[in-house]
Order: structure tokens, then C-alpha cells, then sequence
């Protein structure tokens, strides 16, 4: 599998997602800056976490709207794959790529901490490096992670069985049924708060969150 | 001609920053304060003279980006 990494202003995460690519992919993603048109042929789209343009107005709002953002819409359109990690899974849902929103953390507070993740399924390409239930360690750090949508919406995803991951050691900020991470209908767009990639590496503290890029390679 | 957008969470949608600052109030002695609930205002110039077009340009703004309608409801006012 052939990734890009799309580059908004205002994100800090880029570097950790290219370290976790490269070191699992065996190659380097390619960066794409927001305001090209066009993506490189890739079969992953990654959107990084951040700040980009400061959170303005609402975390993501902006970001929604740049050209290359028409791009990943085609692109998920067409059966490519998209993971959003933290400000990228919001940017997902700003963008309508995936249902839902993320709201202030309930207890008002940013969260910069570890969190145990619950692997909901794990027979899609993103989680089939996990055992279905099991869990894994990933870093938290978020002001908006609150999940939320309509009952209806939030039934969809349990009846299709589209929630990705569940915070299993407490939900600290808020989200609608614990949810951490939830996949598109078809199962290529997965969008999830906390952040793998900064869980690769023995040196940084751990590989808990290695099995989702070393089963994106392998795809 | 100025439109103003009032954005704001949907009932219903929990709004931790309107519970901080009525439970501020309430420090404050303004023990007559119930719920709070906080949003946006945009003021939007624009180059319209019809009020019923500005209006209804603000709209689709506010649903287009202004707004997250997932979340938050919109009201657009226009001043002359």
C-alpha cells in the first residue's frame, strides 16, 4: 500500500505519522500541502493530528474546506482509504466523510494522557492486526474529543457494527458510548481520537499502536 | 448590508462552557441564574441590497461552514 500525508497549517503530528509509515510501509509517504487540487496515486490518504488554522471557528471547520480536501472525497469515493487521527478524524467529520461530531471534552479539560483502547472488529484492513476485543495502549491529547451524533446515527454505527474502538479504561471525555474511533460504511474511512502513531517504537515507550500500520503495509 | 449569525449547540447537545460559567455566576452570588448556554455571533458584511437575498445568503453559509448542523443550530438576523 502507497501512502500520502496530507499537510495542513496548524498540525504538529505530521512527523510522528511519517516516522510510524515509514518504519511499517518499508517506504516514505508522500506529503501533500492542503491547497494542491490533485492527490498522488496512493491507496491511503492520512490526515495527521494538530491544530490547523488554530481551531478556528470550530476544530477542523477550516481544514474541511481546502481544495486538496475535494480530492480526498473522490479518492474515498472510489474505494480509497482514509485514516484521520485526531484533529484528522474531526477534520473527517467537518468534511461529511464520516458521520457525527466532535464536541468539547465534557470535563472542559484538554487531555494529554494514555488511554486503553477496546478493538471492536478486527476484520478490516486497519485492525486485523489485533484479536477482536482486544486491547492496546495509545496517547491521548485533545481539548474535542467528545463523540457525538443523533440516536438514530449513533444506532446506525452499533447495527452495522461501524464502531472501531471503545475507550475501555474510562471515558474521559464524554464520548457517546465510549466510542474513540468509528469506520465509514464501507469500511475504508476510519477516524479515531487518540494517536497510534506515537506508540511505534520501543524507544518512545512502546509498538501498542504498530499493529494498524504494520496491517495497512501488508494490505 | 450586515447579516448577523447567532450559532449555538442544539438543546439537548451537552455545552460544558455554558456549565462552567454558570457555576462562575453562581460564584460570583447571582444565585438567581438557571441554565447557561453559549454560542457564536458572526457579523457578516455584505455587498447586498435586498434583504430577503442577504438573508438568505447568510443561510447557506451558516449551513455550509458557519454552522456545523450536526451540533448546532443557526438564527441570521439582518441590520440595516
Amino acid at each position: 500500500m502507497k501512502a500520502a500525508i496530507l499537510h495542513f497549517p496548524g498540525i504538529n503530528r505530521e512527523r510522528d505519522m511519517i516516522i510510524a509509515v515509514r518504519q511499517s510501509f518499508g517506504a516514505e509517504p508522500q506529503i501533500v500541502w492542503h491547497k494542491e487540487t490533485e492527490l498522488p496515486a496512493v491507496d491511503l490518504v492520512i490526515l495527521p493530528g494538530g491544530f490547523s488554522f488554530g481551531d478556528y471557528l470550530r476544530c477542523g471547520a477550516m481544514a474541511a474546506q481546502s481544495p486538496i480536501m475535494q480530492a480526498v472525497k473522490r479518492h474515498a469515493e472510489r474505494g480509497g482509504y482514509v485514516l484521520g487521527v485526531c484533529n484528522g478524524f474531526q477534520i473527517l467529520t467537518e468534511a461529511g466523510l464520516l458521520p457525527g461530531a466532535l464536541l468539547r471534552n465534557a470535563g472542559l479539560r484538554f487531555l494529554s494522557m494514555d488511554t486503553l483502547l477496546r478493538v471492536e472488529r478486527n476484520d478490516t484492513v486497519f485492525t486485523k492486526g489485533w484479536a477482536k476485543g482486544a486491547t492496546f495502549r495509545a496517547p491521548m491529547a485533545h481539548g474535542d474529543g467528545n463523540y457525538t451524533a443523533d440516536v438514530a446515527t449513533l444506532d446506525r454505527l452499533e447495527g452495522e457494527n461501524l464502531v472501531a474502538f471503545r475507550y475501555a479504561d474510562g471515558n474521559r471525555n464524554g464520548s457517546a458510548r465510549d466510542i474513540a474511533g468509528i469506520f465509514s460504511s464501507n469500511l475504508r474511512v476510519l477516524g479515531l481520537m487518540p494517536h497510534p502513531e506515537n506508540l511505534v517504537d520501543p524507544l518512545l515507550g512502546g509498538t501498542d499502536g504498530k499493529p494498524l500500520f504494520d496491517a495497512l503495509a501488508a494490505a | 448590508m450586515k447579516a448577523i449569525v447567532n450559532v449555538m449547540l442544539k438543546n439537548g447537545v451537552l455545552d460544558p462552557q455554558g456549565k462552567a460559567i454558570e457555576h462562575a455566576l453562581h460564584n460570583l452570588g447571582f444565585a438567581q441564574v438557571g441554565e447557561v448556554r453559549m454560542g457564536k455571533v458572526i457579523e457578516l458584511e455584505l455587498a447586498e441590497i435586498d434583504p430577503a437575498k442577504a438573508k438568505a445568503a447568510a443561510e447557506e453559509m451558516a449551513r455550509k461552514l458557519l454552522a456545523n448542523t450536526v451540533i448546532e443550530s443557526f438564527k441570521v438576523e439582518i441590520a440595516a
